[in-house]
């Protein structure tokens, strides 16, 4: 089998194969990874293989189906979504202190996590017929699309998710046209609210979270302990890292959540700034092929899902990195592709196969 | 697909001629992904810059740090301050305990480390339940509590294995204990662990480490004042997480001793009183609002609900019918009954409605103008003519009727306020009650009805709508002692530094005065509430011993119908009347107020009248049954400056 016969084979399952080598790279990179961060543990890592097994698979399957299904459903995933968040919020279950799973007998899931394909669908259906850049109407129902599931997450509380869901509405509007005065005006008037909010709205401990919150370290007993300990990693693997398996802050217990959501910090400290550096170029390619499949989508719907989806999978990356870091305050989002963990790789690999079903029935004809 | 809708129906976008250009938004699209692709760009460049600055520019820094890095930092829970009651009795103290404490990031394997431990001490299933609970509600590399007060047997059998048995510790910690059981315990509340809705609201450095946290009483109205502050210390530890030594420490700062007001051997008498009926003794010191004893029967222990109340043991408290739970001194709403009556008689004069002189002629029943539904007075004969002092010492019911309708329930709301009445009293204690003083917007809003003249005749004996807590009482009688003085009730008495047990007295909060229009109100109200006793319906508590004043009360349970006859003997015991008395004593210079309440008790004369004479005797006699209150002495470590 030649070159050409390799291509035409995976344009026959409609996959794309610079964007299907990125993510191959990626998971396989955090396989490895994750054998040293988890203590050598292969049940880990084999577990780990498994799900990205699963996910893979669920981007094969979605990536069959034509973007006119995706559209038809997109509405009905988005209800049935807002109906699973309040049922949550009626009879979930309390899991670390915030509600957020749903028990349907024989599978917990989180409803929260259909959002963030959900609400992409749903803006993308929304402004797909209407003449773009939206006028006041339209927009007003993009930002009301986005604001309800935004503020039902907010409430379970889970900050994390919310802020996902948020921003995909946000640069699905963006990206729909959005005139520069209005981007501009909302700035404004959050910039006025925020302060006004501050003084009448919040409580004293309210405040303190979020003082917190920003400046972890003023609090080493809660989770500024997480980032002093993350910086130590980091830091100490200068620019060529100490080597795979020779990690000693992650391995000598220091480093907490080494395998989830601070795997960075462990990848860090083994491999060092060329590391770094790498693994964020690897995700920086898979961005901007999807950005570049995204414009080459036949219709508004394909543009705007496939931008809306592509930019979630970089929020992802962007909080996940600067978090660890101590660039951004600690919010609970996992490394894409790298973190153990289950539940956000199957929906960002579901995110993948939506973009590779658009882009498989792109315009034939160049631009 | 192109010029879609807009030509069909007449919309907004018609109207603007716009349609739909794919071309043009598909560039529109382009240019905005460019945008995007940039901001990717700098937020990925930035997180790499800042790579450089901690992998480069740092580098030296974090390597010093990662090689020194065997430093974990571990909080240090405060000691909780103790509670003394006003002569130093201690009544809460801290005890040393051990619990046995997994973490289950370290262990190797959970299921088995569980096993041995199971195989070497007794570990039964809720303790296994309550650990995976808790153990999936927090991160995996805390330690989560799985066998509280380990006994010493148990110690030794865990520290001979526990180097084979990684992330399994045996924790020291200090258990509140109450040295006096059930006496009190509606004022000195009780602490309990930690749950999650008190968890969303804590400030989560201050409280690692803490297990506990105040519930009720004042162990939850001065928790911050009993905490005190957290410290923390770095701790080298090996490198499965033991800690091999202290490299330094912030101490924490331990919380203060609390002096309560009440002299616990009062408390005793007044609990002892009060036995075999469900009610609330409340006295007061009316010179400053310090509460001297805050009974409430029937009590409870509050030992077992520190380390977690046994369910079964929870359930029989929270369903017993006399609900021995319920603070009814603060938060039981009784009809205050004849016992308001001063009050009344002083709102009379203060508006001008009475005067110290006019009349009323009592036939035993009021009517009305222009009704036929008769208020019965409680003497079926009537009380022929009464002035304003025989009607107090009396307890007259028609000449109170005919008083509360000649104010108007406007005026009696506006003056009974001021005497806290209808709200609460801003006791130091948590939940205290407003019960109720009604007004007619009060009975529109809940009722939907408008208010009736009717209603307010009942309001003048203190029936009806009306309702109020025994401190309510107790505090307005205070008030009337002091001709108008208000003092906010309070139940602590001083803090203690509990290093240099220096000790600091809590200032008498005083809350104004009540102004009377002519001083000699008072002497008429107290004249009257001295007749009571010397007398009245209260004669038989009077004492040559020194002098009181009072008032009886009793309470309807139930409402008789038009022509029937109250008869106790007939009656089941929960629809007896309620018994009621408040009293001062000294008359000359009051040095206690009291107000005493026996749920179907019968009559306040007969029965609440002769249990607050024990409680004045005991205070003001200094006489004390040395079987009941000989176990209630001062701790030696107190020092007694400055304590009665």
């Amino acid at each position: 089998m030649d070159w050409n016969n390799g291509r035409r084979a995976l344009q026959v399952i409609k996959l794309d194969w610079p964007l299907l080598l990125g993510l191959l790279a990626v998971s396989g990179l955090g396989l490895v990874v994750l054998y040293s961060a988890g203590q050598r543990n292969m049940d880990l890592v084999l577990g780990q293989a498994m799900r990205l097994g699963l996910g893979f698979a669920i981007m094969l399957t979605l990536a069959q189906l034509p973007p006119a299904h995706l559209r038809f459903w997109s509405p009905w995933l988005y209800l049935a979504g807002l109906l699973l968040l309040v049922a949550v919020m009626v009879v979930g279950d309390i899991s670390k202190g915030a509600q957020r799973w749903l028990d349907l007998g024989v599978v917990r899931f989180q409803p929260s996590e259909i959002m963030k394909l959900a609400v992409p669908m749903m803006m993308a259906w929304f402004f797909a017929e209407k003449p773009l850049p939206p006028r006041w109407l339209p927009l007003l129902g993009g930002a009301l699309i986005t604001a309800i599931p935004f503020i039902l997450i907010a409430e379970q509380p889970d900050l994390g998710t919310a802020l996902v869901v948020g921003w995909s509405g946000a640069v699905a509007l963006f990206l729909a046209g959005l005139n520069w005065f209005v981007i501009v005006g909302l700035g404004a008037v959050l910039a006025a609210v925020i302060p006004l909010f501050w003084t009448f709205v919040m409580h004293d401990y309210q405040r303190q979270r979020v003082l917190t919150f920003l400046d972890p370290e003023s609090d080493p007993l809660g989770t500024g302990y997480h980032i002093i300990q993350s910086k130590i990693a980091i830091g100490s693997g200068g620019i060529y890292g100490k080597g795979w398996l020779n990690g000693t802050q992650s391995h000598l217990d220091f480093l907490p959540e080494g395998s989830t959501d601070f795997i960075f910090a462990a990848f860090s400290e083994e491999f060092g700034l060329i590391g770094g550096c790498v693994l964020l170029a690897m995700y920086f390619f898979i961005i901007a092929r999807c950005l570049y499949m995204a414009t080459r989508a036949a219709d508004t719907y394909g543009r705007l899902l496939s931008g809306s989806l592509t930019l979630i999978f970089f929020i992802y990356a962007f909080v996940n990195s600067g978090m660890v870091s101590g660039l951004l305050p600690v919010v609970g989002l996992p490394l894409p592709l790298f973190s153990y963990g289950g539940t956000s790789l199957v929906t960002i690999m579901a995110g993948f196969g939506m973009l590779m079903s658009v882009h498989a029935h792109r315009r034939t004809l160049r631009r | 697909m192109k010029g879609w809708g807009a030509a069909a129906r007449p919309s907004l976008d018609r109207l603007l001629v716009r349609e739909k250009d794919n071309t043009a938004e598909s560039e529109l699209f382009f240019r905005r992904v460019l945008i995007m692709v940039c901001a990717v760009f700098v937020g990925l460049l930035a997180v790499s810059g800042r790579l450089v600055y901690l992998q480069v520019l740092n580098h030296d820094r974090f390597t010093t740090l990662s090689e020194s890095n065997r430093v974990r930092i571990q909080p240090l829970p405060p000691t909780r301050g103790f509670i003394y009651d006003r002569r130093g009795v201690l009544l809460a103290d801290n005890l040393a305990s051990y619990h046995l404490e997994v973490t289950p990031d370290q262990t190797r394997d959970l299921e088995a480390t569980l096993a041995a431990i199971k195989s070497r001490i007794a570990l039964s299933e809720p303790d296994i339940d309550r650990f995976r609970k808790l153990a999936r509600r927090t991160p995996p590399y805390t330690g989560v509590p799985l066998r509280f007060q380990l006994t010493s047997d148990e110690i030794a059998l865990l520290a001979i294995d526990l180097y084979r048995m990684p992330g399994v510790d045996i924790k020291a910690d200090l258990t509140r204990r109450y040295l006096v059981n059930a006496l009190g315990v509606h004022a000195i509340g009780y602490v309990g662990r930690i749950d999650e809705t008190e968890m969303a609201k804590l400030d989560p450095g201050q409280y690692s480490g803490s297990t506990h946290i105040g519930k009720t009483g004042v162990e939850r109205s001065y928790e911050e004042v009993l905490r005190g502050r957290a410290g923390y210390e770095q701790v080298e530890t090996n490198a499965e997480g033991r800690p091999l030594r202290v490299l330094s420490r912030t101490a924490p700062v331990p919380g203060q001793h609390l002096y309560l007001s009440l002299d616990m051997r009062l408390q005793a008498v007044a609990e002892k009183a009060l036995e075999g009926h469900n009610g609330a003794i409340v006295a007061i010191d009316p010179r400053n609002g310090e509460v001297l004893a805050l009974a409430s029967q029937p009590i409870y222990d509050p030992n077992p609900f520190v380390n977690g109340i046994e369910f079964s043991a929870y359930r029989k408290l929270n369903t017993s019918k006399d609900r021995p739970l319920l603070n009814r001194a603060l938060r039981g709403i009784y009809p205050p009954g004849s016992t308001i009556k001063p009050l009344m008689a002083l709102a009379g004069l203060q508006y001008g409605t009475v005067t110290r002189g006019s009349g009323v002629f009592c036939a035993g029943v009021y009517r009305l103008p222009g009704a036929s539904r008769k208020f019965r007075d409680w003497k079926r004969s009537g009380h022929g003519g009464v002035s304003l002092d025989r009607a107090i010492s009396q307890s007259c019911d028609v000449y109170f009727y005919d008083l509360a309708v000649k104010l108007g329930i406007d005026r009696i709301k506006a003056f009974l306020d001021k005497f806290s009445m209808g709200r609460p009293t801003g006791i130091d204690l948590p939940g205290e009650k407003g019960a109720l003083l009604p007004s007619p917007q009060w009975k529109r809003k809940v009722h939907k009805q408008d208010w009736f003249p009717g209603d307010t005749v009942s309001v003048g004996i203190g029936q009806g709508f009306f309702l109020a807590t025994p401190l309510q009482l107790a505090h307005s009688t205070a008030v009337i002692s002091q001709r108008g003085k208000v003092f906010q009730p309070r139940v602590v008495h001083a803090t203690e530094d509990p290093g240099t047990r220096v000790r600091t007295l809590t200032e008498p909060r005083s809350a104004g005065t009540i102004e009377a229009k002519n001083p000699r109100f008072w002497d008429a109200i107290i004249g009257g509430m001295i007749h009571v006793v010397e007398g009245g319906t209260a004669h038989k508590v009077r004492t040559p011993r020194y002098r009181l004043a009072g008032k009886t009360g009793t309470a309807q349970v139930f409402t008789l119908g038009q022509n029937q006859s109250y008869n106790a003997r007939r009656l089941a015991k929960h629809l007896l009347d309620h018994a009621l008395f408040v009293a001062f004593a000294p008359v000359e210079d009051p040095r206690i107020a009291v107000a005493v309440i026996a749920e179907n008790g019968g009559g306040g004369s007969a029965t609440a009248a002769p249990i607050a004479r024990k409680v004045l005797d005991a205070y003001l006699l200094d006489q004390y049954d040395e079987k009941l209150v000989g176990g209630l002495k001062p701790a030696p470590e107190v020092q007694r400056n400055g304590l009665e």
